[in-house]
């Protein structure tokens, strides 16, 4: 088991109090697992990725334990966890744009953060470019500057940057949102092929963009409000949903395949508490269309069938029906 | 790079045409007769009036038009001819301006070089500590706040009335003439040192709360949080972002240089310290306007010149401008 | 939904430590501006004391100067020309800069490129010697004068400034489709990239404000100031002049630099708390 994460729970500070972006998640990734990671914005995906990654303020670490192939990760510590980040745990950020230093050249920065984190970069230039060919980019790209390249070429030097070191789980978050529908694909495909090289061995693709997920997702983990609403596979999550949230949300897809905008989600009728303070029980209670006195209960994030996890009362008692 | 530069040059060359354009009009678009007013203000005798006012009419040339006269100013400046004093005659003005200089350089480029980099230096310190940042920073806005003349008046008042441990007045003992001994140097720095000083923090100030801030920018900047999420070290993060907030600094450097000249200009005036911003109160109070125009002509020079010279450098710092990918102050 | 952002930033402002301290300070010396002059019954020039310079005592509170000018009469009546002239030149130069900085940003291409040299030549002529033209026609000279020049050559920063933001935002969404939906490009300025530039525009004017007061400071103390006003600028010239230094007449030079000084402060320092309040990304937690 690649990731175990246990009882997360991180909250955002803010002047007006704490916001429970993310509450008691539990779940794992395998090793080899590409699993997507999808919910309406401000469910606490983002949250939950960041926090893997680097848990800095406004962020608050409240409970929970992570570990990674068997080692705990120390995310409550930001300087502790250096020695894991890149390394063990990496990510492709949200910002690939302007994720590199637009005033060093790419191929000096590169080396200069290798060299930071006592890595010899000549030993991996080798690498660095075959991994550059694998991503269609040219070698010459290492001596231009960030500015000279296009969007997508930012792009996936800053896959083939985040990868370089091999780590064990890799976030991808949001991807493919500042690209056109045709790169999308294309950068989509590229991390399942870094998968299949070995180039990351579990992979967490952040989107809210279901689509996506069915092209390349192994399993999917559906969130809303800051906690975990479901989690199976890809093809279970799509045809047979067992949350209500989910089953609206695969609802309101027109068709798989077609790119899919943050406001479709909005069909469902209301719109999502506020984090800030929060409803007990479950917090999709007030939009759900089978609610009932149970769920002002938390429900747990339980396994009903192999493999296949669901926090719904309702999806309990059929299953329990079943 | 060369589109870059040859922009700049353009831009230069209409400054500088522009500039000593207003600076010719100074003596000739005063009202009335000029020469007469400005003869009789001057302390001269009957004859070196007479001597001046034929010099002065001729120089003007009120019977050749005035394009011409426009002509033949260009062609004395480019032969180092700016007139004569009126206030000091028979002195010529460049020599009056070239006696002066050497005082504006031993306190401009201390001040403007130092500050700089110390203020730039603090600044970046005082991002990283929260106890420089409450020191530094509030510090740093009251100094920039100060105007120059008010800090030069409460330093001479304090260290030279108070204390009485600096001279109030002058770039040398009155008692001594410029020559080359341990004696004179030591006096010629013991009266540079309050004018320097109350540049120095003014311009300290500022830059440090600059480069504060510019820093505080960087280090939320994208790049600087994609370096974290990698795990790299403090001291890298810090230097990038350094090293990038040091950029907008090179800038204001060049879009400040007006202002310090224009401080100095008072400073000199409080310690009556006799470079050309001292020169050119006096020539105000006199209304010597050659002299006037001389010192501006200098001033326009040396601003084009440090100006051209921070390009070069912000040329050498910032790769986008070497690639023509973006246009100044972008 | 805009008005609750209205009221979070009004919130914000209200809680940020750097705003409440920098406005105290302004609105002390505003209110001295109109309160003051009502508690001295002395003109600004009057010789009201004939023992010359005396310090501060309970007839006169700021003392008097060499010739037995009431100080805090000057102080006061200096203080409003303090204000004028940053309100009138700052509010000037903001306005030039902004219609120098949206078009060149907005348009860009050559009408960029030529707005821009323009803006790098004022920034260095030395508008001193503009100036001394002026006075020399202008022997009776205002605050009002004294503004309108200051504003008039100190709009190349905030020129510079403001292109760059336009420049930014006129790449957004929301101004191509403007564009694209026919609206004419002064309409798209003031409804489209205006507004949203304007937490940026009143930093932009705060800075002008308190750079205004110290350019007039100078000029003030240089001989170059109004001819017939009493300034802050104009009590420091005259106490240099007299010798109040040698003389150790600290209290006439004293109070007129700490004012300008702790007023140009507080903008500056209300500046930096605004910065905060506008963007989330600097608020302390």
């Amino acid at each position: 088991m690649s990731l175990r994460v246990e009882n997360l729970t991180v909250y955002y500070q803010t002047l007006k109090g704490d916001v429970r972006a993310l509450e008691r998640a539990t779940f794992s990734i395998a090793d080899g697992e590409i699993m997507g990671l999808a919910g309406e914005s401000g469910c606490g995906k983002t949250t939950l990725g960041h926090s893997l990654v680097r848990l800095a303020p406004p962020m608050r670490f409240v409970e929970g334990r992570v570990t990674l192939d068997g080692e705990e990760l120390p995310i409550w510590d930001t300087e502790r966890m250096n020695d894991f980040r890149f390394k063990k745990i990496s990510i492709i950020p949200q910002y690939a744009m302007n994720a590199m230093n637009p005033t060093r050249k790419i191929g000096r920065m590169a080396a200069e953060l290798l060299r930071s984190r006592r890595v010899d970069f000549r030993a991996k230039l080798p690498e660095l470019r075959s991994r550059l060919d694998l991503v269609n980019l040219s070698h010459d790209v290492l001596n231009m500057y960030p500015i000279e390249l296009s969007g997508g070429m930012k792009q996936r030097m800053v896959m083939v940057l985040s990868t370089l070191l091999n780590p064990s789980l890799l976030i991808a978050d949001e991807i493919t949102s500042a690209l056109d529908v045709s790169s999308q694909k294309a950068v989509a495909e590229m991390l399942v092929a870094f998968r299949d090289q070995g180039c990351c061995k579990s992979v967490m693709v952040i989107t809210h963009d279901i689509s996506i997920l069915y092209q390349i997702a192994d399993t999917i983990l559906i969130m809303y409000a800051g906690q975990l609403a479901e989690k199976a596979a890809t093809a279970t999550i799509i045809h047979s949903p067992r949350h209500p949230y989910t089953r609206l949300l695969i609802s309101s897809l027109p068709k798989v395949g077609v790119k899919q905008s943050e406001r479709r989600l909005t069909g469902i009728p209301g719109s999502p508490p506020l984090l800030l303070d929060p409803p007990i029980g479950c917090r999709f209670r007030e939009r759900c269309p089978v609610a009932f006195d149970r769920c002002t209960e938390v429900p747990p994030f339980t396994e009903i069938d192999r493999d296949h996890f669901v926090a719904c009362w309702k999806a309990f008692e059929e299953h329990a029906r079943a | 790079m060369s589109r870059y530069f040859g922009r700049k040059l353009l831009v230069y060359s209409l400054t500088f045409f522009l500039a000593v354009t207003i600076d010719w009009m100074i003596p000739r678009f005063m009202p009335g007769d000029p020469v007469q007013t400005m003869l009789s203000r001057g302390m001269l005798h009957a004859e070196g009036l007479e001597v001046m006012y034929g010099y002065y009419t001729k120089a003007f040339g009120l019977d050749v038009p005035v394009w011409k006269q426009y002509l033949n100013f260009w062609n004395a400046l480019f032969h180092g001819d700016f007139g004569t004093s009126v206030y000091l005659f028979p002195q010529p003005v460049i020599k009056v301006i070239m006696r002066a200089v050497p005082y504006d350089i031993l306190l401009l480029l201390p001040a403007i070089l130092l500050s700089w980099f110390a203020g730039n230096k603090f600044g970046a310190l005082a991002a990283r500590s929260r106890w420089l940042d409450n020191t530094v920073s509030p510090l740093g806005y009251i100094l920039t706040a100060t105007p120059y003349m008010w800090l030069g008046i409460l330093l001479s008042w304090v260290f030279a009335i108070v204390l009485d441990i600096f001279p109030i007045a002058g770039a040398y003992s009155f008692a001594m003439t410029p020559h080359l001994s341990w004696a004179f140097v030591g006096s010629v720095l013991k009266h540079w040192f309050l004018p320097f000083v109350s540049l120095f923090l003014v311009k300290f100030g500022g830059w440090a709360i600059g480069m504060r801030n510019m820093i505080i920018y960087e280090l939320e900047a994208d790049y600087s949080h994609y370096l974290e999420a990698l795990g790299a070290p403090r001291r890298l993060v810090r230097k990038y972002a350094f090293r990038n907030a040091i950029l907008p600094q090179i800038t204001g450097l060049s879009l400040d240089l007006g202002v310090i000249v224009a401080g100095a200009l008072v400073t000199e005036v409080v310690f009556s310290y006799p470079g050309i911003g001292y020169l050119i109160l006096q020539a105000i109070q006199n209304q010597d306007y050659f002299l006037i125009q001389g010192c501006f002509l200098f001033i326009i020079m040396g601003v084009l010149l440090a100006n051209f010279a921070i390009d070069i450098a912000y040329v050498i710092v910032d790769p986008r401008t070497r690639l023509g990918m973006v246009g100044e102050g972008a | 939904m805009k008005k609750q952002k209205k009221h979070e930033i009004l919130y914000f402002a209200l809680r940020n430590n750097k705003v409440r301290f920098g406005f105290t300070i302004i609105l002390f010396f505003l209110l001295l501006t109109f309160v003051g002059p009502l508690l001295t019954h002395y003109a600004p020039y009057d010789y009201v004391n004939p023992k010359g310079a005396q310090p501060p005592s309970a007839k006169h509170w700021f003392g008097t100067t060499m010739f037995g000018q009431d100080v805090f009469t000057q102080f006061v009546h200096g203080l409003r020309a303090t204000f004028l002239v940053g309100a009138i030149g700052g509010a000037l130069g903001t306005f030039i800069g902004i219609v120098i900085g949206f078009t060149a940003g907005y348009r860009g291409g050559i009408i960029d490129e030529i707005l821009n040299m323009i803006t790098n030549i004022v920034l260095v002529i030395p508008t001193l010697a503009i100036l001394l033209i002026i006075a020399a026609y202008l022997t009776v000279r205002g605050i009002l004068v004294e503004s309108l020049f200051i504003g008039c050559t100190a709009w190349p920063w905030a020129a510079r400034a403001i292109r760059a933001q336009t420049f930014s935002l006129r790449a957004r969404d929301f101004v191509d489709l403007a564009r694209l939906s026919g609206m004419k490009d002064w309409r798209i300025i003031f409804s489209e990239i205006a507004p949203n530039m304007m937490s940026y525009l009143l930093l932009v004017f705060i800075l002008q404000f308190g750079g205004a007061i110290l350019i007039a400071a100078t000029l003030d103390f240089i001989g170059l100031g109004p001819t017939n006003a009493v300034s802050l600028g104009l009590m420091m010239n005259n106490a240099v002049l007299w010798g109040a230094l040698l003389l150790g007449v600290w209290w006439w030079f004293i109070p007129p630099g700490l004012a300008i000084t702790a007023i140009v402060g507080a903008l500056y320092v209300t500046n930096v708390g605004l910065d905060e309040v506008f963007n989330p990304k600097l608020r302390e937690m």
